[in-house]
């Protein structure tokens, strides 16, 4: 397989744009999986696996062919995403003001911390469940969580992706783990 | 009962494969004993579970197509670089008749001056070249820039570029008498056409002369 993506990334070099589309074919699932679990939104995961690719296409010739395309990719496709949560945070400041009002912060406007109701977490699918306590996660450990897990990528792959040393992902999946069994145990 | 830190380690080192035989035989021991510890390690195990059962989401039907669509267009020139470098013949030749039509604009162009064959019975009165009376000129006549008058004959052809055959008719009604061909030349495209046409009379000529010269060599020898 790697041999077929160098091909096909030498005959994109050379300007053949239809080569690209074997490309995009083989990775678009694990690339569209990557940022629907980070993002936990079908249509924001597919605008953001989109621009990965076109970001992947338009940098073609700064990927140095002797490493894995993949690794790559997925770091483009990472980095967009986490760039993507840090951008929406400051919807979500609960200490901010809510503009209309005179002093009530977002915290008078979510709910108190007890469960929903039984019917309602019935109606909720294990699936939505998981995927929800996974976007809870703080984004730093939301994305070591996603590539080990789901992607079932190796632990060197992910310190390459994520451009951080060894230790620090070990610690951060570490830490990723202990929130998940916080969030998951009652379910 | 607060167990030590070390326990919590050695779990993780344990779900990333990386724990030694002697701490994972440690934990094993300490788990049986410490039902909290042994709870904390089991709910580990299950939230992990819960995420890797999450199914494996597909990408859009139409996403391949969708990313191809948004790319940037490839660039002209891209796409013409492309084209020379697969029909580098062709290139060539174009190129070859650009710089072709050049020189011989250029040539068309530059020369205003009267210029005529070298025969030595020409008579060239201002910008007529005559061919006097009774005179009989050898080989091809080719007059630049001015009239040709034939009185005469010519043996051969006579050609007037830039100019007219001033006895009026061109086929040889008059006097005057011209055993080859009679050409005027005014038009540009003409003149190209004259000069392609030089071209390869030369190079076919060439060729014959060889192949003449050959036949002559062969014939000596069949003689000899």
């Amino acid at each position: 397989m790697d041999a077929i993506i160098k091909k096909r990334i030498k005959q994109v070099l050379k300007g053949d744009q239809n080569a690209y589309a074997e490309i995009v074919e083989l990775y678009k699932d694990k690339v569209y999986q990557l940022c629907y679990r980070m993002l936990g939104n079908r249509h924001e995961a597919e605008d953001m696996a989109q621009e990965a690719f076109i970001r992947a296409y338009v940098n073609i010739a700064s990927f140095n062919i002797e490493l894995k395309f993949s690794t790559w990719l997925y770091r483009i496709a990472t980095n967009l995403c986490i760039d993507r949560i840090r951008k929406k945070k400051p919807d979500y400041y609960l200490d901010a003001e809510v503009s209309g009002t005179d002093g009530l912060t977002m915290y008078s406007q979510i709910p108190s911390d007890t469960r929903l109701p039984e019917d309602e977490v019935e109606k909720m699918e294990l699936q939505d469940i998981i995927q929800r306590e996974i976007s809870n996660l703080p984004e730093k450990y939301r994305s070591v969580i996603v590539l080990k897990y789901i992607e079932e990528l190796s632990l060197n792959e992910i310190s390459e992706i994520l451009d951080m040393p060894l230790g620090t992902v070990k610690t951060r999946i570490h830490r990723g783990r202990e929130a998940l069994r916080h969030q998951l145990r009652n379910v | 009962m607060k167990c030590p830190e070390k326990y919590i380690a050695y779990m993780h080192e344990y779900l990333d494969e990386e724990i030694s035989k002697e701490d994972a035989l440690e934990l094993k021991a300490h788990l049986s004993k410490c039902g909290d510890c042994h709870r904390h390690f089991q709910e580990l195990e299950k939230s992990l579970a819960l995420v890797k059962s999450v199914a494996h989401i597909a990408a859009p039907g139409d996403f391949t197509m969708r990313v191809m669509n948004a790319l940037p267009k490839e660039k002209k020139k891209v796409g013409v670089q492309r084209w020379l470098r697969h029909h580098p013949i062709l290139t060539a030749a174009s190129l070859f008749m650009v710089l072709m039509m050049g020189s011989l604009l250029s040539t068309w162009n530059t020369e205003k001056a009267l210029s005529v064959s070298k025969q030595p019975n020409l008579v060239i009165d201002h910008d007529t070249v005559i061919v006097p009376e009774g005179a009989v000129v050898k080989g091809d006549v080719v007059v630049r820039n001015g009239s040709l008058r034939v009185e005469g004959q010519i043996d051969g052809n006579a050609t007037v570029i830039n100019g007219e055959i001033v006895n009026g008719e061109k086929y040889m009604a008059s006097a005057g008498q011209v055993t080859g061909e009679v050409k005027e030349i005014n038009a540009i495209f003409e003149w190209i056409w004259y000069h392609m046409k030089n071209t390869a009379k030369e190079v076919v000529n060439f060729f014959e002369d060889n192949e003449s010269a050959e036949e002559q060599s062969l014939g000596v020898a069949v003689f000899l």
